[in-house]
């Protein structure tokens, strides 16, 4: 048996995620076309137009808003948790029944490998309203006194990289407190947010506690802006994140902000290596990169650093790029081209500052936008591919000497969102993990998220927590 | 089946790793140097992998190379010569409707019937590998354990499949453990050594990578993971730590060593899993019966349904393949 | 100055030693760099004493301070912070009569309710102590995951904290500001009230004698609205209590917190710190941190 075993292709069928033709804004309970300009929603695995789907115009964010605030009033705002859990859990429920057809759909219109919109975004977007249901009559044990009222209306815009998920994050919470929620979608990852939409109308939630708004930043934008809303929460990039929060200076809305990461993996010289190497290849390379909290940086102790980085491009040229649908693809499809330019160009900077590259050799399609898994080593703290966030599959690989210089480098940025430690010492795991200025520090393994577990940044990588107790505060007047 | 190349008794390791087997101590030294075993991480890769889907052609080959990796063994207390003639004699040929199916690598069986194994597969290339060594708990005293393998030897067996001394592993004589797998090694001359780690009872992914470093050091042409006899026997990620250790040492050394995993493999899935592993773990070149295979009795008949239906196009039945 | 002749009998008068009242940066008493002063009345407009009038500069001066201190007190045991904030009050309570002086004359109370004031703000100040070695065990959480993984939540001081002080409230506000930064952990950069920072300036003495490592807290005197742009854009501070900003420039400190995505606690100063107040300012200057570590053998 001295061929080479070609995996044959094993794509799950796209007819599962009954894609329509076209898609409606969901406003107030109903379907609706809005009054923008229709964007046409691509699949960035093949190029080809997925679907059209109606945007929202300004002023149908204030009919949204107005939607979210006579449901807030009348009937959301005063419903007793125990209801308001009873509609969550149906929520997650009905993601669960509808969990293949989501998880095609996600990959279809993001670019993601079906297996990780299947095991990792779906089920964990599910979880999240399984957990916060339960909030919803227990909020005075939260530990924000007797009696935490909402907000009001939340507005929240989320981003491109996991669009189920990412919305279940927001709404999950924002209803179990009992706020009405306008949502808007990224403008290249609508579909899925569009069929929790009709998940939720399946739910029977009452009209206009849920409203979601397809549409570009300047909706996003609009929404912020709207005199009626009460909080913000975003996710996204720390430059759209800082025009938030100027833009709701002296307001006083409520704002929470989850922005861009530059996370350091370090590995030191007694980690467990195998799982090591899978922990930093999972760390960059889910999700094609595309993770504010990616695992960009790699420091490695100098003593095993060239043994390491041999083992991991072995590991990384087993990679498997291409058709997002395929069960086997490890490494999907770029979001957009735009995103694709953006990591040509800063890769091209790293060439140009004098790293060296090594670039997957794995075959890639003709069409739709890929990117093979890039790892630079001999990267330097001042290059661009150390410090900007590129939110693709390229690692930047540095060394350090000693744990102290470990801790600096990794610290040496102004984000502050997640971090690594490898290392099979105890102590030295919980001494690296108190010094990390992050978020979220993942010791010996890396991108784990569940809905128990508080997840937000330092600095610039923004403020306020999602998930566990501490994510409730984001929708609480405390 | 081309005959796998025997590791030479006396080759000479580099310089690094004898160092490794001075003495007692440095081979302590060496074998807790080792990087340790993340259970949570080498499972969820063990997982993650194991949800590759392989289909059509892919899995139409990866079916028949899974045939030529088989072991059928028998290894009971019940065994008698009929069961074993019978064995040989599916393994000459697996499924006698389709005679383009693989035969198998060896009929794996106690040393008492090695001749008569040997005798039902004279000529077919199909090797005779005997268990040895007071298996399955290699409770005995040297003497017996090497009379045990010269026996099976001498009845012709191609292969030896001997137990560690787990109580020794277990409690840190790694000297022991080291000079038993040599010394057997020595006496099964050209047969082949499979070094059983019976990895249910190390309990720890670190013992099972300080084990399997253990045995190539002594010169072990293959590791297995189990006797059968013990539960839990082989699982996905003991083997992906075994097959880190063979692939490591093929980068230290050059040389290639095989993996063997024994034991609760009983579906074409199972199996497909494994040669994924192998496939990505250690790399393409260990997608071979000279360095990887199955210790498997019932997975054979799975394998030859599942190459029906591939071929029929629809789902065939326990009937319509034999019973040995 | 109101008690500038004391009596010391029946003909004879002592001149008493006035103060000159200078910042406190870096656990030192520097006058402004600018060399600039300003006068500070009474509330009937009585001359008290020069404040130093702090400047961008002594900002940025105070801003490395605090960062400098922020790992020693970020670092050191809750309890040892605990031991010394409660050994700040005990400080305070030697100097009450002073305090109550002081308060009286800068917010025009009489003496009776300037003590009550006094005695408040020591016994906020013991509140706070003792919150330590407690925050972390009622903000933080151990977070049941859904897998094998060990997975543990805990407030982490934000780092450099700029408190524009409130306006009114000269020492109990001040305090009740104050005490909460430090207490998690985090260093504080704080501009005192503009026209009644001689508390602000006393208090200073007594941090100095508290075992209170200098930079952990960092006074400013001065006109508030110079001085707090500057702490509000640098991008050394890591969070900004606006609870005394002059009302016309909340906005623009918040638009220029936003350039390093500043924490920014919004309270305005009409707060009454009277009232015993919640977990919410300790709550406001701490990050929470999840770490997760694999369950196996």
């Amino acid at each position: 048996m001295s061929q080479l075993w070609e995996y044959a292709p094993a794509p799950e069928s796209r007819d599962i995620a009954n894609l329509k033709p076209s898609y409606k804004m969901f406003v107030d309970g109903k379907f609706v076309e809005g009054s923008g300009e229709p964007l046409k929603t691509i699949n960035p695995g093949t190029e080809e137009v997925l679907a059209e789907v109606s945007t929202a115009s300004p002023s149908d964010v204030d009919t949204a808003v107005k939607a979210a605030r006579r449901a807030y009033d009348r009937v959301w705002g005063r419903m007793a948790g125990t209801e308001r859990a009873k509609y969550i859990y149906r929520i997650a429920r009905l993601i669960q029944e509808r969990s293949r057809e989501l998880a095609v759909l996600e990959s279809l219109d993001n670019g993601k490998p079906i297996k990780e919109s299947r095991d990792v975004d779906v089920p964990t977007a599910a979880a999240h309203f399984f957990y916060h249901a339960g909030w919803a009559d227990k909020l005075p044990y939260a530990g924000y006194g007797p009696d935490p009222r909402p907000l009001g209306v939340a507005g929240q815009v989320i981003p491109w990289n996991f669009p189920l998920l990412m919305a279940a994050w927001k709404i999950a919470p924002a209803l179990a407190t009992g706020n009405t929620v306008v949502l808007k979608p990224a403008e290249t990852t609508p579909l899925t947010a569009l069929v929790l939409a009709e998940i939720i109308q399946q739910a029977d939630l009452p009209p206009g506690v849920v409203n979601i708004l397809p549409g570009a930043g300047d909706i996003g934008a609009a929404l912020v802006e709207h005199a009626d809303v009460d909080k913000i929460a975003f996710t996204g990039s720390t430059e759209v994140g800082k025009l938030i929060q100027r833009q709701l200076a002296g307001t006083g809305k409520k704002l929470t902000l989850e922005l861009g990461g530059k996370a350091a993996n370090i590995v030191f010289d007694d980690a467990p290596i195998d799982q090591a190497v899978e922990g930093i290849v999972n760390g960059i390379f889910f999700n094609q990169g595309h993770v504010c909290c990616a695992g960009s940086r790699l420091l490695l102790q100098e003593s095993i650093a060239e043994e390491f980085l041999e083992k991991l491009r072995v590991r990384v040229s087993t990679l498997r790029v291409g058709d997002p649908l395929d069960k086997n693809t490890d490494v999907g499809a770029i979001n957009s081209r735009e995103q694709l330019t953006r990591i040509q160009e800063l890769t091209a900077a790293g060439e140009a500052e004098g790293a060296e590259r090594w670039t997957s050799s794995c075959p890639l399609p003709d069409k739709g936008f890929y990117f093979a898994p890039t790892v630079f080593s001999g990267v330097s703290q001042a290059m661009r591919i150390a410090r900007e966030e590129i939110f693709g599959p390229v690692l930047s690989v540095l060394t350090f000497r000693t744990p102290d210089e470990a801790v600096a480098k990794a610290n040496n940025t102004p984000y502050g969102l997640s971090a690594g430690i490898w290392t099979d010492k105890g102590s030295r795991i919980l001494w690296a993990a108190q010094k990390m200025r992050a978020g979220v520090v993942w010791a010996n393994t890396f991108n784990r998220f569940d809905p128990t577990a508080p997840f937000g940044g330092y600095q610039e990588s923004g403020f306020g927590r999602e998930g566990g107790r501490a994510g409730l505060e984001a929708y609480l007047d405390v | 089946m081309a005959a796998a190349p025997s590791t030479s008794p006396l080759a000479p390791l580099p310089p690094a790793l004898a160092d490794a087997v001075r003495d007692d101590a440095s081979l302590r030294r060496f074998l807790h140097g080792l990087p340790g075993v993340d259970q949570v991480g080498v499972e969820q890769r063990a997982a993650g992998l194991a949800t590759r889907s392989i289909k059509k052609a892919a899995k139409m080959w990866a079916i028949d190379t899974a045939i030529s990796m088989v072991d059928l063994t028998t290894l009971e207390g019940a065994d008698t010569a009929g069961k074993v003639r019978s064995l040989a004699a599916k393994a000459r040929r697996p499924d006698p409707d389709r005679p383009d199916v693989p035969r198998v690598a060896a009929v794996c069986v106690y040393p008492d019937m090695v001749a008569t194994a040997k005798a039902g597969l004279e000529g077919t290339g199909v090797h005779v590998a005997s268990v040895a060594t007071a298996f399955p708990s290699g409770r005995s005293i040297m003497p017996v354990k090497l009379a045990d393998t010269r026996h099976a030897v001498e009845q012709g067996a191609d292969e030896i499949d001997m137990v560690i001394d787990r109580g020794a592993f277990l409690s840190g004589d790694y000297g022991a453990v080291f000079d038993e797998i040599k010394q057997v090694k020595e006496a099964c001359g050209d047969a082949h050594l499979k070094v059983i780690l019976e990895t249910g009872e190390l309990a720890t992914y670190d013992n099972v990578r300080r084990a399997s470093w253990l045995a190539l050091l002594a010169g072990g042409d293959f590791i297995k993971t189990s006797t059968g006899k013990v539960s839990p026997a082989a699982t996905l990620p003991v083997t992906h730590v075994m097959l880190q250790a063979v692939r490591d040492w093929r980068d230290l050394t050059g040389e290639l060593r095989g993996v063997k995993p024994a034991g609760g493999i009983r579906s074409t899935k199972d199996a497909i899993k494994y040669l994924v592993a192998v496939h990505e773990v250690a790399g393409p070149e260990w997608l071979t019966a000279d360095l990887f295979r199955f210790g498997a009795s019932t997975l054979l008949n799975d394998l030859l349904m599942q190459r029906r239906t591939q071929l029929d196009g629809h789902y065939s039945g326990p009937d319509y393949v034999t019973v040995d | 100055m109101s008690e500038n002749r004391i009596s010391l009998g029946k003909t004879e008068t002592r001149i008493p030693v006035a103060k000159t009242y200078k910042l406190y940066i870096g656990g030192k008493f520097p006058r402004s760099e600018s060399a600039r002063s300003y006068p500070v009345t009474d509330s009937k407009g009585a001359f008290l004493a020069n404040a130093a009038q702090g400047s961008r500069k002594d900002a940025r001066d105070a801003v490395s301070a605090a960062r400098k201190a922020f790992a020693g007190w970020s670092g050191a045991t809750a309890y040892n912070r605990g031991q010394v904030l409660y050994r700040v009050a005990e400080v305070l309570e030697g100097r009450r009569e002073q305090f109550a002086a002081e308060v009286s004359a800068a917010e025009g109370v009489g003496a009776k309710k300037a003590q009550a004031l006094v005695d408040t703000a020591i016994d906020r100040w013991v509140w706070y102590a003792g919150w330590t070695d407690k925050i972390a065990a009622v903000l933080g959480s151990s977070n049941p995951v859904a897998g094998p993984y060990f997975s543990f939540s805990t407030p982490e001081p934000t780092g450099v904290v700029a408190v524009l002080a409130p306006q009114q409230s000269s020492l109990l506000g001040l305090i009740s500001v104050v005490a909460p930064v430090i207490a998690s952990g985090n260093t504080a950069v704080v501009v005192t009230s503009q026209d009644r920072p001689l508390p602000a300036i006393t208090l200073s003495e007594v941090l100095a004698t508290s075992d209170l490592p200098g930079g952990v807290v960092n006074l400013l005197t001065g006109r508030t609205a110079e001085i707090a742009p500057w702490l509000a854009s640098h991008a050394d501070v890591n969070a900004l209590d606006l609870t005394g900003a002059p009302e016309a420039i909340r906005g623009d400190l918040e638009r220029a917190a936003a350039g390093t995505v500043k924490r920014v606690l919004r309270v305005r100063g009409g707060e009454d710190f009277g009232r015993e107040p919640d977990i919410g300012r300790l709550r406001a200057y701490l990050e929470t941190k999840t770490v997760w570590h694999p369950m196996g053998v």
